[in-house]
């Protein structure tokens, strides 16, 4: 079985790295895996948008016309990529920023203030976590503690074990809120 | 009175670094003598066998034919990159680049200065005769300011064609090069003050101090439409008002 | 080989130059390859090998000319606008029969572009980008592992011809991550010596490196040398993938990103019947023109997709040369078509 999701926001809001992690846990647990981003200037400000493809088989193309899932971190997102999704996916929608419901009936959508419950995780950068938390719970894709394990040994290798906690706190409150 | 050849003593022979190929040179022009020069240098600082030579494109196209060296024809301007390149692949050998005016100063300018700006250990040998020889005399980067060429039939006019550029000059601004001087040729003493400079340039680059340049005040007379006798008092009496004799940077 | 990794392509191909031996790395900063360039400007110091972040692309390859000249393995990278700069670079390496390295992470154009993958310099890859009557080695990755796998051969490729092998990649491909399993490092030692090198000439005759004679008889006959080369090139170096072919009615001929993403679209139009194959150059120079003639005896269409406005089209009609019909979809200007998109292509090609 091949998935995907599409994870967008605004550049800072940390979907490239959402996405990487995803991945990783992904391969992680022994799944195929295929990590695209948007690049370029956009990245320094504009949107940004990464494409993650898991599949217990070789994958074909890392570029999905009708992916299994969404997490929309802002408003341009969910209105960009919602009518992309295929039936019955799945949509995690940032209530913090998104002021409006999807407008398909045939996806499966998740509602949750992402801010807020990075704030309440201890710190509001961790956005992207509690995102990827919900995400993880709502499409049963990788296992939470596959997740877990891979963020930690992502941010370790990258001189930033001090954040490990927190954000396997914010995963956590995604994935228990969800 | 018939000559003792047995009993002959041998007091100027070609050095040894030199293949014995025959010049491709005009007559009178002073290539040879500044390759020449090189060979002595090679013989006496014993590096001919770990040396290795660039060629450039010019009138001295064909200078890897006369050192007993490895050599590269390189492309129009890009000697001193790819001096680069050799260097960074073997330190141990002793790189050189021969280079014009119209390689060095102008096509190559970027490669040139940037060389020079990164410090690499190499000896540059700038051949500035202000043509371009091979080509047909056209106008050079060094030309000078009302000098006719076959591309400034009236003389060059500043205001079309800029001034002769001083790019030994613009090195020197660089923090990094070890050594940066300009000689000439037209009589003994410079000659021999060009030999002292082309050795201390190779010396540093064997003690590891860096980047060298020696311009040598070159003639031309095909295009300069001159005698060999006559260029060299214009290098004199002209071309050294314009470009100055001297050391500019010596850091060893 | 090692452990699996979630690597980059750019992170790849730089990091299989280094096993492959690469001793000399030169470059200049251009998206979308970049993370090529950093990579190498972290670990080629760290291993007492040269890293120079050049003055231009011309100085680049300028500096990859002069360290061929030694013997070494180099290399350098870049993207389009980039590689248009090494061209005379590129017609010297060729010219002075020299090994070498060069990888095009290749953007939209022409011009200025943009930074969005495309296809569009499989002409100046294939066809001879500088001057002269030369070739290159043309090397098509199509997945992450694949562009790891192809720089490896490229250097090999480099060292047995004599010749500059390029790597025609994409900035798909460049910037995507995907596992790989990273080749255990060549032990430089086994590499075979370059006795032609310009190393110094201790006890030796002086080795010239030149791609130049005055005489057109001379010239003459070092061209016809390069061109016995190429001739030995075509017999023993085509490389090419065929997939799903064996009862197809319809192919697709792609390469690099695109044929990865026909892969998708293989199984897609299976699922719906239509039978439907790919057919995947790796060698883009040299071409695979007789496997894909052979192939196109026994199917109807041979549907060519491209980012480009139809550059290897031409090559596949070469092949095809009228055994099969030959449609064309491609796309420009960074757009890189969607397995949707090629699936209705394919449609209006069943029966």
């Amino acid at each position: 079985m091949e998935r995907s999701v599409i994870i967008a926001g605004f550049g800072g809001q940390g979907v490239i790295l959402a996405g990487k992690i995803l991945a990783q846990a992904g391969m992680d647990d022994g799944l195929e895996v295929t990590w695209l981003p948007s690049y370029g200037p956009e990245m320094r400000g504009g949107t940004a948008n990464c494409t993650v493809v898991l599949s217990d088989e070789p994958v074909g193309s890392p570029i999905v016309d009708q992916p299994t899932g969404l997490i929309a971190m802002n408003r341009p997102s969910l209105d960009k990529f919602e009518a992309m999704l295929a039936t019955d996916g799945v949509v995690v929608v940032n209530s913090s920023l998104v002021d409006r419901t999807a407008d398909r009936d045939d996806v499966r959508a998740t509602y949750l203030p992402f801010n807020d419950l990075a704030a309440s995780a201890g710190n509001p950068r961790t956005i992207n976590m509690v995102a990827l938390g919900a995400y993880l719970k709502a499409s049963g894709v990788v296992p939470l503690e596959t997740a877990k394990r891979a963020m930690s040994r992502m941010l370790e290798e990258s001189g930033k074990s001090k954040l490990i906690d927190v954000n396997c706190k914010a995963i956590e409150e995604g994935y228990n809120a969800a | 009175m018939p000559t003792d050849i047995a009993n002959m003593v041998k007091v100027f022979e070609r050095p040894a670094s030199l293949t014995g190929a025959r010049f491709t040179y005009c007559p009178g022009c002073s290539h040879g003598v500044i390759t020449r020069i090189i060979g002595q240098t090679l013989d006496e600082l014993g590096i001919a066998e770990r040396t290795i030579g660039l060629a450039p494109v010019g009138c001295s196209v064909f200078a890897y034919l006369w050192y007993k060296c490895d050599a590269l024809q390189v492309a129009h301007g890009r000697a001193s990159a790819v001096a680069t390149g050799v260097k960074r692949a073997r330190p141990e050998s002793i790189v050189f680049s021969y280079q014009g005016d119209g390689d060095f100063a102008s096509i190559g300018t970027a490669e040139s200065i940037h060389a020079a700006n990164r410090g690499e250990n190499i000896t540059v040998i700038f051949v500035n005769n202000q043509i371009y020889g091979m080509t047909g005399g056209e106008l050079a980067p060094t030309t000078l300011v009302d000098q006719k060429t076959s591309t400034t039939p009236d003389g060059r006019d500043p205001t079309l064609f800029g001034y002769p550029i001083r790019f030994s000059e613009v090195i020197a601004q660089l923090d990094a090069p070890a050594y940066i001087t300009r000689q000439a040729l037209y009589d003994t003493k410079r000659i021999n003050d060009t030999t002292a400079a082309i050795k201390k340039a190779f010396e540093y680059q064997v003690e590891g101090k860096g980047y060298s340049l020696v311009e040598i005040l070159s003639t031309c007379p095909t295009n300069w439409r001159m005698t060999p006798l006559q260029s060299n008092e214009h290098v004199e009496n002209v071309v050294t008002e314009v470009f100055p004799l001297g050391d500019l940077i010596d850091r060893g | 080989m090692g452990e699996r990794l979630l690597l980059r392509g750019n992170e790849v191909i730089a990091e299989a130059a280094i096993r492959a031996g690469c001793e000399c790395y030169f470059a200049y900063p251009i998206t979308p390859q970049a993370e090529l360039l950093e990579h190498m400007a972290r670990h080629m110091p760290r291993l007492g090998r040269t890293f120079v972040q050049a003055e231009s692309e011309i100085g680049a390859i300028s500096m990859v000319y002069g360290a061929a000249s030694t013997g070494v393995r180099t290399m350098t990278s870049s993207s389009s606008p980039g590689i248009s700069l090494k061209q005379e670079g590129i017609s010297y390496l060729a010219g002075s029969n020299l090994p070498a390295v060069i990888v095009n992470v290749v953007r939209g154009g022409p011009g200025l572009g943009n930074i969005a993958p495309s296809q569009c310099d499989y002409f100046q890859a294939t066809k001879g980008g500088g001057h002269g009557d030369y070739r290159m080695i043309v090397l098509g990755p199509s997945t992450v592992p694949e562009a790891g796998e192809l720089t490896i051969l490229a250097f090999d490729l480099a060292d047995k011809y004599r010749i500059p092998v390029m790597i025609l990649a994409d900035g798909l491909l460049g910037q995507m991550m995907e596992p790989v399993e990273l080749p255990e490092p060549v032990d430089l030692e086994s590499l075979p010596a370059k006795d032609w090198a310009a190393t110094g000439a201790e006890g030796r005759d002086p080795n010239i490196i030149l791609s130049f004679d005055l005489g057109p008889e001379n010239l003459k006959q070092m061209n016809l040398v390069l061109q016995e080369k190429y001739r030995e090139i075509v017999n023993n170096e085509v490389r090419y993938e065929e997939s799903d072919s064996q009862d197809a009615d319809i192919v697709i001929a792609a390469h690099g990103t695109i044929a990865r993403i026909a892969k998708s679209v293989v199984r897609m139009a299976r699922a719906e019947g239509i039978k439907l194959g790919l057919f995947r150059p790796i060698t883009l120079w040299p071409y695979p023109y007789e496997p894909l003639r052979a192939l196109a005896d026994r199917v109807d269409t041979v549907l060519t997709v491209e980012m480009s406005a139809g550059q290897m089209w031409e090559d596949v009609r070469l092949a095809v040369a009228e055994r099969a019909k030959t449609p064309f979809y491609g796309e420009m200007g960074g757009v890189v078509p969607t397995p949707l998109t090629i699936l209705n292509e394919v449609r209006k090609h069943a029966n």
